[in-house]
């Protein structure tokens, strides 16, 4: 199996992304560099996923196992937390929210940027998101699993969780429409689906071509039944746009309604620090500024490792960059402002809820929180950096680490402090520590697969980025090209 | 390049679909079944140990349901009569039928008669039938029927469960008890019909009552400033 892989894989280190130009200095230049023909594109993306089983990379394996016993180390504490219940947890009488909310809100948060580059960059026809939207879209799908995972299981009786849903029941009972809790149930999992659909429908090119490559029945049988025989004629061309079209005009609006909705379970309530108008355009900011963060933790690595950085170049990550100064900015402008409505209403109770975000016992909390989420960003303003691979990968764990604190900020600092002063409480984890680490593992175990077995780089996108796809393409009067394609594409050398 | 697949794996969206269209059918049904009267044991009628007749006692001989289940007007459980109250009669009513069999060996024995409960409540509902048939003072009193929950009793050779018992169930008489309220005399009637100015009577008197357990709606006027709602309503009304 092996030597046929071997065989099926061409020799010229180029094409199998071995050789990566060195990148250049930014400035308008190609989305796709190396000069690339159709065909190789295909190679370069498909070499990761055809290669054989047994020859899957050692430190892949290792990754994916130590991913699969974080994952497993999780299944083992969810059976924990059903046999004991939320007492597993350092939840308290104030704060009756704290890790299971703060991890959910984390990652339906990171969710968000796959949306928006798959949806909002698509209607706004910006063509460099071709090289990292498959990658974002999949990151959304096992953000918003783990999301739901933390979701399901706050509710400390996970096997009444159906009640959920609005099911005829012989007690009369419905959920209770008027509270944003139960809008969230309907927005994640409105999400969930139209994310599904829309990350599919543009695998389907994608799967055909590894259907037709691929000579193991296994993965003929397995990508073939992912392409749901796709021929790529011309109808199913016609038919894929306007699917694809019509999804993302779905998906555009849930990058600002789904994290709005997320906003009201605070914004909604009573309480000083949640109850406030900023908090729907400022948890959206928030969401695509985190998502940012995390695409580029994930992007970086795999760009090098799977070879790919002439596809995903220093001007793909420059844009992405530009995006999390600027939403960075915004959610730093939300926190000034935050101050600014407490100390302009005049309310004491308010402004002694921000005073003690920024002094009380959870100071450190705050400061964690406006170090990386505020400063970080502002550093995106230098050219050099913004556009160097190591500094925006170390720059972007300090997003994440930052937006995670901002929903603990959020969470439990507003709790801790009740009205009355003989409940004021200081809440201290006890065993959450592996329940976020566990989402992690149910997240890594996911995408880890994903990048194995799915085409990381939405490759029929991308053929139509290069300079060949422009009928008008120079090389063709050059004779350079030849103008015939297959469903792989002609090769313009 | 060979076929991977053969034909037929062309109409698998179509069965996919109808496959889709069977499986919701059914959990539809399913939730349809759960909320159902099979699901709640309507039409429960089990074989009593003695063949005692509704018909015969309730409906054609009218004795009062208060003359055996005596403690229905005085606390939760209406109660089911001891031997000793069917010796009342049948020690001179056919003292020497077979079919009082029983009721005679449970008379020598000092035995109870063995008699199986048709409405049961789950333990964690709390209800009290004194409540239900007289509540409110003087001209504020009214009660909810025997026959209203119990259907009617005086045409059933062998007693069987009419309602669902369901939550539900409890909670449309909670949310609106008025067309079922009756006056205090009335209680025990069977068929009966409310007389001219009942309901505007009923309507008066729903606006008074306000049960134990009623913290969600108890208290609350409505614009005029007249008490609106009425009967037990909030969770903690029947789950204690």
């Amino acid at each position: 199996m092996a030597t046929a892989m071997e065989t099926a894989l061409p020799n010229d280190p180029k094409i199998r992304g071995d050789i990566v130009l060195p990148d250049l200095p930014v400035g308008r230049e190609e989305l796709i560099r190396g000069n690339h023909s159709f065909h190789e594109i295909t190679e370069i993306v498909c070499r990761v996923n055809e290669a054989p089983i047994l020859a899957t990379p050692k430190p892949f394996i290792f990754g994916i196992m130590l991913a699969g016993s974080v994952f497993a180390m999780f299944g083992g504490y969810i059976g924990y937390l059903y046999w004991e219940g939320p007492g597993i947890w350092g939840n308290n009488n104030p704060v009756g929210w704290a890790w299971d909310i703060v991890n959910f809100v984390f990652w339906v948060g990171i969710g968000h940027a796959g949306t928006l580059i798959s949806a909002i960059l698509y209607l706004f026809r910006q063509k460099w998101r071709t090289s990292i939207n498959r990658y974002a879209e999949a990151m959304t799908i096992f953000a918003v699993l783990a999301a739901s995972a933390c979701v399901a299981l706050h509710t400390g009786r996970i096997w009444m969780d159906y009640y959920l849903f609005p099911l005829p029941n012989q007690m009369g009972l419905w959920p209770n429409f008027r509270s944003p809790l139960e809008w969230d149930v309907f927005a994640v999992n409105t999400y969930l689906l139209v994310s599904l659909l829309f990350w599919f429908t543009g695998l389907v090119p994608d799967f055909a071509t590894l259907r037709d490559r691929t000579t193991v029945t296994w993965r003929r049988l397995f990508y073939g039944s992912l392409a749901m025989g796709w021929r790529g004629s011309h109808r199913h061309w016609v038919t894929y746009e306007k699917a694809y079209q019509i999804l993302a005009a779905f998906s555009a609006p849930l990058v600002l309604s789904v994290h709005t909705i997320v906003s009201f379970d605070f914004a909604v309530s009573q309480l000083p620090g949640w109850h406030t108008t900023i908090f729907p355009p400022y948890f959206v900011a928030g969401a695509i500024f985190s998502g940012f963060a995390m695409v580029q933790t994930l992007m970086l690595p795999a760009r090098a490792w799977l070879g790919l950085k002439d596809i995903v170049t220093v001007k793909h990550i420059e844009n992405m960059n530009k995006i999390i100064l600027l939403t960075g900015s915004l959610v730093g402008y939300a926190y000034a402002m935050e101050f600014f409505v407490a100390a302009y209403s005049g309310n004491d109770y308010e402004g002694f809820t921000f005073l003690n975000r920024m002094g009380g016992p959870y100071w450190w909390a705050y400061w964690i929180m406006v170090s990386c989420n505020v400063i970080t960003p502002q550093l995106f303003w230098f050219r050099k950096i913004r556009t160097s691979v190591a500094a925006s990968f170390i720059l972007s764990i300090f997003v994440n680490i930052g937006m995670w604190f901002e929903r603990f900020v959020i969470t439990v600092t507003s709790l801790h402090r009740d009205a009355l002063v003989s409940s004021w409480e200081y809440f201290v984890p006890v065993t959450e520590v592996l329940f976020l680490l566990g989402t992690f593992g149910l997240f890594f175990f996911c995408f880890l697969l994903f990048v194995r077995f799915f085409p990381v780089i939405a490759m029929s996108e991308v053929k139509g980025v290069l300079p060949q796809a422009n009928p008008h393409w120079e090389g063709y009067h050059k004779g350079e090209g030849h103008g015939h394609g297959t469903a792989e594409g002609a090769g313009g050398h | 390049m060979a076929q991977i697949f053969p034909k037929w794996t062309n109409e698998t969206p179509k069965m996919l679909a109808a496959g889709g269209g069977v499986a919701s059918v059914f959990v539809v049904f399913a939730f349809y079944m759960w909320a159902s009267p099979w699901h709640t044991d309507v039409g429960y009628k089990p074989r009593q140990p003695v063949q005692y007749s509704h018909l015969l006692h309730a409906g054609r001989l009218e004795l009062d349901c208060r003359y055996c289940h005596s403690f229905v007007e005085r606390g939760p459980m209406a109660g089911v009569p001891s031997t000793q109250t069917c010796m009342n009669c049948h020690l001179q009513v056919k003292p020497k039928s077979a079919l009082l069999a029983p009721v005679r060996d449970s008379w020598a024995s000092g035995e109870s008669i063995p008699w199986l409960r048709i409405h049961k409540l789950p333990d964690y509902a709390f209800f009290d039938h004194s409540a239900h048939v007289g509540v409110g003072v003087g001209d504020n009193r009214a009660a909810i029927g025997c026959e209203s929950c119990h259907g009617r009793v005086d045409e059933m050779e062998v007693v069987k469960q009419v309602k669902p018992l369901s939550m539900s169930w409890c909670v449309d008489c909670h949310s609106n008890p008025e067309p079922n309220l009756r006056p205090v005399e009335a209680i025990t009637k069977m068929g009966w019909t409310p007389g001219p100015g009942w309901a505007e009577k009923a309507s008066k008197i729903v606006k008074t009552l306000a049960p134990p357990g009623s913290i969600s709606r108890v208290h609350q006027v409505n614009a005029q400033g007249e008490p609106i709602i009425v009967a037990a309503y909030g969770c903690n009304g029947c789950h204690r």
